[in-house]
């Protein structure tokens, strides 16, 4: 039993994936071990490069498309059509030419590379606390907490703040989880498969000069590319004109389609910004007077310019999530106290495995009785786990629409124990008088490979399963069986894994 | 607003007590860490970066509710300092966009020159009023702008009659 390592162990192992087969004779061995930066243990699916200076979601094919397709065109545009444009009308089209292709490419690798504003998980200690306070708040003593949300007033309008599970806090207004890097960001537009990576708070302005000179490019490159093509068959005709520069034929093609879709999405963001609005906010229709006569948007300055101004001028946060920085070992955390009563990990583990034993018993009585209402929520997540509108991972573009937006299937009997011993717990967790020997196993399981929870939307409630639909006055059925599958697969591996320490 | 924080169960509430830690070294060394507590974000004003002034009652027996509230008040002003939306931040992004933001490598945004001082701030406020009273204030960007974490310490020795009150609670317990 190695509940009772020390909790430097677990501190410093937070943001590690690592199995947990800690024991204290391993404590030495890091300390020789050399340093490593934080993001070789950063939790969410992020691909890093350059030591951690570059920062990437994990699928990257479709940002390679798209930098293959702006660097050919341009390339072929530079070669073939420039040489005759700048003799017959003017050199500044290549120059004008070059300089939006620089502009363009320099965007688009801020975008891709930068840091969304991701918002880095809460440390165990904060996480505890925050459970305490929803207990305490709840006051809950039956097996099914309500729903774990906040209301806050901004600028006369009710927010919800909803607690995500993978990181364990209130997320911010308007701040999402993405399924894809799985990682709440803050002021979430949306994850974008063609730049690679999410749009955020940090990197929205990026995104939208990217978009913007690339639309202006596109329509550059296509208006020079026909008059190249119409002047030489003044001179030479139609087709011979087609037979000395082939590659304007393809310029033309790629430059035709990109025309549309780009002019439209610039148009689209421009539309945004002036508003105030974020992509996953219009298409949910958060503040869409049709959902009520009062509804407004309360981050909105009021007049266009103000906005405009603020989403692209106004000041660039730093990043939190602080990649290149390296993993302190000495962090000092809550010790356990020395009287009968533990809080963080027991160093009775004698205790501690009566504890789990009585509390899976006390699990399996119930399931029986609920057994029953396991397979309806189970055998509807996959369904309503694809057809989100809208939510944190949507994704722009075709090839990577396909990802799964589902989650691992767990086995059918043990997502009922993990289900009911977890709600078990919840109760007695928060009257203190708990031995929280779930807790610090509840991080480290939660990082393991094979565990991934996807949380597509925000649970409304740690623990719907069974329960009558409307304890969640707010949510829609929809959203809340992917929730219980993803709260249940995690309760489910800690299940297991406090079964294998019995 | 729902009452966030409440007296935990397990935390024995303990009289004033008088510590005596005169930097913030002994303090580390000399004392042990008893409790945490979080200062959670205020978003009534929206998503600009703002901490909730109520005081906590765990802190109630360990330090005037005016110096807290003062510590709170003056990083809130920080903060909206740094996220100021004018003239100069204008400047600023405008400059940035124009220089294709290759002027970030030589030059540190506002942001960051306001963070600095922050983290000035709260190790002067540390040394000065926090760690004499046994506590420590953890800069927000350390745990990612989401709380103000103040570790509340006691003494690790309860060797001394002095430290009578850490005494009293070891030994109701066993």
């Amino acid at each position: 039993m190695h509940l009772g390592v020390s909790e430097s162990m677990r501190e410093c192992e937070y943001n590690q994936i690592s199995t947990r087969s800690s024991t204290p004779m391993e404590t030495p061995y890091k300390n020789r071990t050399p340093k490593k930066r934080k993001w070789e243990s950063f939790p969410g699916r992020n691909k890093f490069y350059c030591n951690g200076r570059i920062m990437m979601a994990k699928q990257t094919g479709v940002f390679y498309l798209t930098l293959a397709l702006i660097l050919v065109t341009c390339g072929l545009f530079f070669t073939f059509d420039c040489p005759f444009l700048a003799l017959q009308l003017t050199p500044v089209i290549p120059v004008i030419g070059g300089v939006l292709f620089l502009f363009v490419l320099g965007t688009l690798l801020r975008t891709s590379f930068s840091d969304p504003g991701v918002l880095p998980r809460a440390n165990a200690d904060e996480a505890a606390d925050l459970e305490r306070q929803i207990d305490v708040a709840n006051g809950s003593t039956g097996y099914r907490p309500p729903p774990r949300t906040k209301e806050v007033v901004i600028n006369g309008q009710t927010v919800k703040l909803k607690y995500c599970f993978t990181c364990k806090i209130f997320r911010p207004p308007r701040a999402s989880h993405c399924s894809l890097c799985d990682n709440c960001v803050e002021r979430f537009d949306h994850h974008c498969p063609w730049v690679g990576n999410c749009v955020g708070r940090r990197n929205y302005r990026f995104f939208y000069m990217f978009i913007l000179s690339l639309s202006f490019l596109t329509i550059f490159i296509f208006s020079f590319v026909i008059t190249h093509i119409i002047l030489r068959s003044h001179r030479f005709g139609f087709l011979s004109a087609l037979k000395d520069s082939p590659a304007s034929v393809l310029e033309v093609v790629v430059c035709f389609f990109s025309v549309w879709s780009i002019v439209g999405l610039s148009g689209f963001h421009t539309y945004l910004i002036s508003s105030n609005q974020t992509t996953n906010e219009d298409i949910k229709g958060s503040w869409s007077s049709k959902r009520g006569k009062d509804n407004y948007n309360p981050y909105s300055y009021g007049n266009i310019f103000t906005n405009c101004c603020a989403a692209l001028c106004g000041p660039l946060p730093p990043s939190l999530i602080d990649r290149r920085g390296f993993v302190r070992s000495d962090a000092p955390q809550l010790a356990p106290p020395t009287n009968g009563i533990t809080t963080y990990g027991a160093t009775q583990s004698q205790q501690g495995h009566m504890v789990s034993e009585i509390k899976i018993k006390a699990a399996a009585t119930p399931l029986l009785q609920q057994h029953s209402s396991e397979p309806v929520i189970l055998t509807t997540c996959p369904e309503n786990g694809g057809s989100m509108p809208g939510r944190g991972p949507l994704t722009l573009g075709g090839p990577c629409a396909s990802l799964p937006l589902g989650q691992p299937t767990p086995p059918t009997s043990i997502p009922s124990l993990g289900c009911h011993e977890a709600a078990d717990m919840l109760p007695i967790h928060g009257h203190g008088h708990s031995h929280n020997h779930s807790h610090p196993l509840q991080e480290p399981v939660a990082h393991h490979h094979f565990l991934t929870p996807e949380e597509v939307p925000s649970p409304p409630g740690m623990l719907p399963c069974g329960s009558p639909m409307g304890h969640n006055h707010a949510m829609q059925a929809g959203f809340y069986n992917p929730a219980s599958q993803d709260s249940l697969h995690e309760d489910s591996v800690r299940g297991l894994v406090k079964l294998s320490f019995v | 607003l729902s009452p966030y924080i409440t007296i935990m169960p397990y935390i024995t509430i303990m009289p004033y007590c008088h510590h005596h830690f005169h930097n913030l070294q002994e303090l580390r060394h000399s004392a042990s860490l008893a409790n945490k507590v979080f200062i959670q974000r205020d978003y009534s004003e929206g998503t600009t970066c703002r901490f909730q002034t109520k005081f906590p009652s765990e802190l109630e027996s360990r330090i005037e509710r005016t110096l807290f509230e003062d510590t709170v008040k003056t990083l809130n002003n920080y903060y909206a300092e740094a996220e100021k939306i004018g003239g100069q931040s204008y400047l600023e992004g405008c400059l940035a966009c124009a220089t294709a933001y290759l002027i970030f490598l030589c030059m540190e945004t506002r942001y960051e020159k306001v963070l600095k001082k922050i983290a000035k701030y709260i190790q002067e406020q540390n040394e000065k009023v926090y760690a004499p009273r046994g506590l420590l204030v953890t800069d927000p960007i350390d745990r990612g702008m989401r709380v103000i974490e103040i570790s509340i310490y006691e003494d690790r020795g309860s060797s001394g009659s002095s430290s009578g009150s850490s005494s009293v609670s070891g030994s109701t317990a066993r």
